[in-house]
């Protein structure tokens, strides 16, 4: 490994590595505005420049300068690099001055004042005057979509955008027009962007160039405070931070995750918020001639406890939905069980995973980390820019990196990569599971072949027999190993791998939710948060949850609850990661805290649950399920091969089609969002396209 | 130069494709490059298209050769917008494209200016009868030959405002014309005939090797 000095300290690094990584390595600050860690190199922002003896007689960009690169002394001596050398200091001036020398002075009014890489660096690498006495060029605003807003005089041309959207969102939307001083950040004549990912760019803009459109002068960086926080709104479980101010949910920002999200997050991740203030439930509510009147937690809860007491337990069901923690979950259907009924599910959208399959079955046993191991990729009915972007994008980056043959089973779709459509339904997994297709000697080439099963295959009546064909064909192709597991199922929804852990799912004689749902199965149904599944009349329904969406429509008793800033929770991604959400904010008005309203109501109902405080429901939870306490971590799940291999059965021919059919409107929350009804508009191309 | 954008809609035409002699070209321009590298090809068939919509590259034409070549437009129209040989805008048959960079302005070029401002009329307007439009560029590398424009293909040096608008009216008749120096010189030679300045005798019997040595020496 080569040797260096950095500011007179000697430190051996890797050869890739480049002279900024090394001073890096060493302890030493570089200011620097195009370089990012994940993204090209491109060396044009020149902010990086450090002396090195061993190089050009001249200050060097340490971006772009790898430390193979540099000669050693004549006796063999490592190569030296100044950072805080008097050359060094007036070359970061002289970069600085005329990075100023365009750039307005505007920060007074620029949403980035405060958190502005320019900003800082000015402060602490440039000088306190400007010597260019001229106009300041002036550049035209762009429209580039409803997201982000622009700002283009402040632009610097660091190119971090362009190389975002080209490399990690891989759609090639923004480019540099014009050349010199009158180069231009664009998209082709001002369309908007048509990645679900592209509010990354607002984080990547060092300066004020692109900000949040709808976070637009809302709120200085100063005045809010941050939480940490998992993400609910796919299956991927992205680590957030939820700015508030008071008890408004201000904006979402993504937290560096490395085995999750790298520091990504999808467009309804974080322009969700929204959302949080419209629609909401802040008071119970009772059905009376048909109609809702407002009403107390008393009335609502003597209400149900009139009806449900009337009503023999195996007429009673309970389905949870899409966004909730374990924990009311769990309360859920200990209450359920208290009352002595086994109609239970978790599944509204029908998909067939099994905790009798064993929890490997419903699990991304790869590993969202896992993915840039993969050497081949199978997707089967799953559309994973729709479902999960910023998994996606983990595809893509494996797949830039080289040799990764990627195939689906599924309707046409583009996945900003190369993958190959094999077929679209059913007959093409028999096919590959037979070995009849050529695909399947790819895969057994592979030294770990990476199978996704998405809920397009999984939610129909012959889901089982799907997922057991999978599994054949992953165990013949050899993806299923001791130290690597392929199979891998991806969900859309951020409760589902909680529900499943902790048995939200049938009991002896029980119920699923379609049965449940269909007319006269039953005279009482407990929706928890889910709207994504429609009661036939005749059933009481009560629904709990945070907005008016479809399941409080249908309801004839709505419990308010709290949303998914507004509770502290447990959250299971699809990897079956454990993770904890803090809270961020207050449930607006009457509602509650979701487990605290089902262990009330199981007072009520003469049922008393035994936990007072979230801590001793965390309790009663991990003696049931002890992985729960692990946060952050992984417990392997086992897959029950036999009994998935019984469920092979006839598969129906039609298509495997996502279930995301519109990325933005998912969920009762992003329903309610004015920001994601636009972009959904959009993407529908209803919306003209320079409509700022 | 100052910021280059496409042409307004007005003047853009509705469609562009290439001819079946130019889709031809342009297939073989793209065999020349690897798999996958077809985008490669991008400035050929951006220039013959060019050659083609008369000499300048409409948005249609911008389209068509990503659509050809499987790129963004976005991409493609970075190229088109970074290159001056690309005219966004429309040209006359005769585009004059005038040096006005140190050495010709020196040896003139404003008065070309001004000459063609009198005879086509403004910069980057196409005359009415649609035969010249002209623009001033940076250096054209002909220093020697200095002042000197370039109409489409070919560079005319040595001029004087007289000359140039002879060959404006000469072209615009159809008349023959002479690419090069105007002035009687045949490439970049001495004027007044000689084909070179260096005629002292004492260049070339070795007494000048190592004489600028002996200057600095004297100097110190």
């Amino acid at each position: 490994m080569p040797k260096l000095i950095v500011d007179g300290k000697e430190i051996e690094v890797p050869p890739e590595y480049t002279i900024l990584q090394a001073c890096e390595a060493a302890g030493a600050e570089i200011p620097r505005f195009c370089y990012h860690e994940r993204l090209s190199i491109a060396g044009n922002c020149r902010m990086c420049l450090v002396e090195v003896q061993g190089g050009p007689p001249k200050p060097v960009a340490s971006c772009a300068m790898g430390v193979r690169d540099l000669r050693p002394g004549p006796n063999g001596e490592p190569p030296v690099v100044f950072t805080k050398s008097p050359m060094v200091k007036k070359a970061r001036e002289g970069v600085m001055e005329f990075l100023l020398v365009n750039h307005p002075l505007d920060c007074p009014i620029c949403d980035q004042g405060g958190e502005c890489d320019l900003q800082d660096q000015a402060m602490a690498y440039g000088v306190d005057s400007s010597r260019f006495h001229e106009n300041k060029r002036a550049v035209e605003d762009k429209y580039i979509g409803p997201l982000v807003r622009t700002s283009m005089n402040r632009c610097i041309h660091c190119t971090r955008c362009v190389r975002f959207t080209n490399e990690v969102a891989g759609v090639g939307d923004l480019g540099a027009i014009g050349r010199g001083e009158d180069m231009e950040i664009t998209t082709y004549l001002e369309h908007a962007m048509g990645s679900e990912l592209q509010g990354n760019v607002i984080d990547l803009c060092p300066v004020g160039a692109l900000t949040s459109k709808p976070y637009a002068f809302k709120a200085r960086p100063w005045e809010l405070i941050k939480t940490e926080s998992v993400d609910v709104m796919d299956a991927v479980g992205s680590a957030i931070r939820i700015d508030t101010r008071g008890r408004e949910v201000m904006r979402i920002l993504p937290v560096v995750n490395e085995d999750v999200n790298e520091e990504w997050i999808s467009d309804k991740t974080r322009f969700i918020w929204d959302g949080l203030k419209t629609q909401r439930l802040d008071r119970p509510y009772i059905r009376e001639n048909g109609r809702l009147r407002a009403a107390s937690w008393s009335e609502a809860f003597a209400l149900i406890a009139a009806k449900v007491k009337a009503t023999e337990p195996s007429r009673i069901g309970a389905i949870a939905g899409d966004l909730n923690a374990v924990e009311e979950i769990f309360a859920l259907r200990q209450l359920m069980q208290a009352l002595g009924s086994p109609n239970l599910d978790c599944r509204q959208d029908g998909a067939q995973l099994n905790p009798a399959f064993g929890r490997g079955s419903y699990l991304f046993n790869a590993t969202i980390a896992g993915i840039e191991d993969a050497d081949a990729v199978l997707l089967i009915g799953s559309n994973p820019r729709r479902e999960a972007p910023v998994l996606n994008a983990r595809i893509r980056k494996r797949w830039l990196a080289g040799n990764l043959p990627v195939a689906y089973v599924g309707e046409a779709m583009d996945l900003t990569y190369r993958a190959e459509q094999l077929g679209a339904g059913a007959q093409t997994l028999v096919d590959l599971a037979n070995g009849a297709h050529g695909f399947v000697e790819v895969l057994r080439q592979a030294q770990r072949p990476l199978i996704i099963i998405g809920q397009g295959a999984l939610a129909r009546a012959d889901g089982a027999a799907v997922l057991a064909a999978a599994t054949r064909l992953a165990v013949d192709v050899g993806a299923v190993g001791d130290d690597w597991n392929g199979l891998s199922v991806l969900h859309t929804a951020a409760a589902r791998v909680g529900a499943l852990d902790v048995g939200f799912v049938p009991g002896e004689g029980g119920l699923s939710a379609q049965q449940m749902a269909a007319a006269g199965a039953l005279d009482v149904v407990y929706l928890l948060g889910a709207d994504e599944i429609s009661i036939a009349p005749g059933a009481f329904v009560i629904y709990q949850g945070s907005h008016g969406d479809n399941g409080a429509h249908r309801a004839d008793v709505i419990l308010p609850g709290a949303a998914y800033p507004e509770k502290s929770g447990i959250y299971l991604n699809t990897e079956g990661r454990v993770q904890v959400a803090d809270r961020a904010s207050f449930p607006p008005g009457d509602a509650r805290e979701d487990w605290a309203i089902i262990r009330a109501l199981s007072d009520v109902l003469g049922h008393r649950l035994g936990y007072d405080n979230l801590g001793a429901l965390r309790e009663a939870l991990v003696a049931e399920v002890p992985h729960m306490a692990d946060r952050n971590q992984i417990a392997a799940g086992a897959l029950e091969l036999p009994a998935i291999a019984a469920a092979i059965a006839q598969m129906e021919p039609a298509p495997f089609a996502s279930p995301v059919v519109d990325f933005y409107l998912t969920n009762p929350i992003a329903r309610a969002s004015a920001v994601m009804a636009e972009c959904s508009a959009l993407a529908r191309g209803a919306v003209a396209q320079a409509a700022e | 130069m100052s910021v280059r954008r496409l042409a307004p809609p007005e003047v853009q035409p509705a469609e562009f494709v290439f001819t079946p002699e130019n889709a031809a070209w342009a297939s073989q321009q793209i065999a020349k490059y690897p798999e996958g590298r077809q985008a490669s090809a991008v400035i050929p068939l951006l220039w013959r298209a060019q050659a083609q919509a008369g000499g300048w590259l409409p948005q249609r034409a911008i389209e068509h050769v990503a659509g050809i070549l499987g790129m963004n437009y976005i991409r493609v129209l970075e190229i088109a917008t970074f290159y001056t040989m690309f005219a966004l805008e429309p040209v006359g048959r005769f585009f004059v494209q005038l040096c006005g960079t140190t050495h010709c302005m020196v040896c003139g070029a404003h008065d070309l200016r001004e000459a063609l401002r009198g005879f086509v009329g403004p910069e980057r307007t196409v005359s009415a009868d649609g035969n010249f439009s002209w623009l001033e560029v940076e250096c054209l590398g002909a220093c020697c030959n200095a002042p000197m424009v370039q109409i489409n293909d070919d560079y005319y040096e040595d001029l004087t405002p007289e000359i140039l608008i002879n060959l404006l009216k000469d072209l615009a008749a159809g008349r023959p014309v002479k690419p090069g120096p105007q002035q009687g010189r045949h490439a970049a030679e001495p004027a007044g005939g000689k084909l070179t300045s260096l005629t002292d005798p004492s260049l070339y019997d070795g007494s000048v090797v190592g004489a600028w040595r002996a200057r600095f020496a004297q100097k110190d």
